[in-house]
């Protein structure tokens, strides 16, 4: 999946922004991504945007690595239709009252999917227009996506037995081999 | 900055008092449209504001369906996760397996048989065609043509039979496994198709005489729920709806995955960006699809149906022998992925599906993200909606085909 395009926009990006492009890398399934550092995000969207015909941003979504110094990851990818190619852009962000510039003045599109990176993890998005809950019910307590949020869930009855362990306990994450 | 929830309550006060115009000495009024209707394909609360029958402003309010898939995945392994894939879209289970399947396959790097690929494009474009003739049915009840839900859910059900044939399951199937397929289609599996699509040929012609040239249909259809490509690179629409505006772009064509580049088949598309030009793409989408299984079903390789590669012996039915007989204490610990992260992304019978897998080596993974098209498309109801009649409301919401069980995830 990485084409000149992806290569191009590359390296305009961490030409002109060389200080702010953490991390560069391909990830498993081939799609390349920058590691960029939140305060010159908006004009790295920018420049793709404007400058190598990434015209569409398709997905905003983050993931929570509960390591020993937390962090969430805010993921922008964004698509590039003739000729077609993506690119991805990682942004870190505080687990303790993060904030991000929002990218709503960039594509409308960002409005929902800020929206709800805020409700499931909790991140603030800096001028968005509307920043409230999506997904969940407006008075919920919490950010069900962090990794430290525990699943809610019951034992499975079966008939005349029910069992002691949680569905999500029956296989443990880490398995003596 | 969030809003606390008292603050908002005094935002929809301020609503409610911005609703008489002075100027004209009118009030307008505020109008929820579901979450209980029919017409809103699933549970989808559209608050309209309307000024006599004109809708002044429209906003979705989505999350009655938000059952926490994503979050339950990070607690399941890898093989678990599929039944849950199926319960998002759940007129299209197929592709959506498909996606997460591709996704977590990308964490391992394996070479997959051809027969397997060739096998899942079949069903995925089985499931793109029940998917589309659902949306056919609805959108046509929804304007009082109530006999062709009537013939699509006829035709559906036999795709539907097919499914269960294959898989057991008519809208469930958890048939695709990460590394292959959970068994042999059985034997009929390409006459039953064949005999579908010579009956479904002649069903599809009519429906083409009932609806493409008739009066009415074009009358609620044309120039209505118009969008630009422009709005569509702004709100990230994909699938029929950017196609519609003559933007050939389709993953398939794209980014091929699994075969697709074997295959000879075109991208239908339409200049006007309107509800109809959507209508003709997605009756258009249906032939194409049909096109590709005949080629896949007449080039079928042989071979087996789950890969060879060692790190996936366990869990697949195709290895019920050794499943008994491993000497590892839990045989249902299920596959443990490298650690890493695989982003990929389909073409769904909605637009751009794309499924991203966090794997930090252990047998669960720590995220997983669907992308899903319909949440970018409800997103879009507004611009379409707003400063239209409430009647052309509903055909915007048919014409995006939004399945509320995606959106919500």
């Amino acid at each position: 999946m990485t084409t000149e395009q992806t290569e191009g926009a590359i390296q305009a990006i961490t030409s002109r922004f060389g200080e702010a492009v953490e991390a560069d890398e391909t990830i498993l399934s081939g799609l390349r991504q920058l590691l960029v550092k939140p305060e010159s995000l908006l004009e790295i969207l920018k420049l793709a945007r404007d400058e190598h015909n990434f015209r569409q941003l398709y997905d905003l979504t983050a993931a929570d690595y509960l390591e020993q110094e937390p962090y969430i990851h805010v993921i922008y990818h964004l698509n590039c239709l003739k000729p077609p190619a993506k690119l991805m852009l990682k942004v870190r962000v505080d687990r303790g009252g993060g904030t991000l510039p929002s990218a709503t003045d960039l594509w409308p599109m960002a409005n929902w999917y800020e929206r709800e990176v805020y409700d499931l993890f909790g991140i603030v998005f800096d001028g968005h227009p509307d920043l409230k809950r999506i997904l969940m019910p407006d008075d919920w307590m919490g950010h069900p996506l962090r990794r430290d949020y525990p699943l809610t869930e019951e034992p499975i009855q079966f008939d005349n037995y029910t069992s002691d362990m949680l569905p999500s306990e029956v296989i443990p994450k880490q398995y003596e081999e | 900055m969030a809003t606390e929830p008292r603050d908002r309550a005094l935002d929809e006060l301020d609503v409610a008092e911005r609703r008489y115009n002075e100027d004209s000495g009118t009030e307008t009024l505020v109008l929820n449209l579901g979450p209980q209707h029919p017409s809103t394909h699933g549970v989808l609360r559209l608050e309209l504001e309307l000024d006599g029958e004109i809708v002044v402003r429209c906003e979705p309010h989505i999350g009655y369906l938000h059952t926490g898939i994503e979050k339950t995945c990070e607690f399941r392994t890898y093989h678990q996760i599929v039944p849950f894939i199926d319960r998002m879209d759940y007129l299209n289970p197929w592709s959506e397996e498909f996606g997460y399947i591709l996704a977590a396959e990308a964490l391992y790097d394996v070479e997959i048989p051809k027969r397997v690929q060739y096998i899942r494009v079949i069903l995925a474009e089985l499931s793109r065609i029940a998917s589309h003739l659902v949306w056919l049915g609805t959108s046509a009840l929804e304007l009082n043509v109530s006999s062709m839900f009537m013939f699509c859910f006829r035709d559906r059900e036999e795709i539907l039979d097919i499914f269960e044939m294959v898989s057991g399951d008519r809208f469930f199937p958890r048939y695709f496994r990460v590394g292959g397929l959970m068994n042999e289609p059985s034997d009929e599996f390409p006459d039953r198709i064949h005999a579908f699509f010579e009956k479904f040929r002649k069903h599809f012609k009519e429906y083409h005489g009932i609806l493409t040239k008739n009066l009415f249909w074009r009358m609620r259809f044309e120039n209505v729920a118009k969008v630009t490509l422009d709005q569509c690179l702004d709100y990230g629409l994909s699938g029929p709806i950017i196609r519609a505006c003559g933007e050939p772009y389709d993953v398939r064509k794209a980014f091929p995955y699994s075969a697709y580049e074997d295959f000879d088949f075109e991208i239908p598309t339409r200049e006007t960006g309107d509800a109809y030009a959507r209508y003709l793409v997605r009756m258009d989408e249906i032939e194409q699809s049909m096109r590709i299984i005949e080629q896949a079903l007449a080039n079928m390789p042989d071979g087996p149906i789950v890969t060879q590669d060692e790190r996936f012996n366990t869990g697949l039915a195709q290895h019920q022998e050794g499943f008994y007989k491993m000497k590892k204490p839990h045989p249902h610990k299920g596959l443990f992925a490298p650690k890493g992260e695989s982003y990929v992304s389909i073409e769904g019978a909605r637009g751009e599906k794309a499924y991203w897998v966090v794997s930090d080596g252990s047998n669960k993974p720590i995220r997983v993200r669907m992308r899903s098209p319909s949440f970018g498309n409800v997103q879009a109801l507004p611009i379409m909606i707003e400063g239209s009649y409430l009647s052309d409301a509903i055909v915007a919401i048919a014409s995006t085909d939004p399945v509320l069980g995606d959106v919500d995830r």
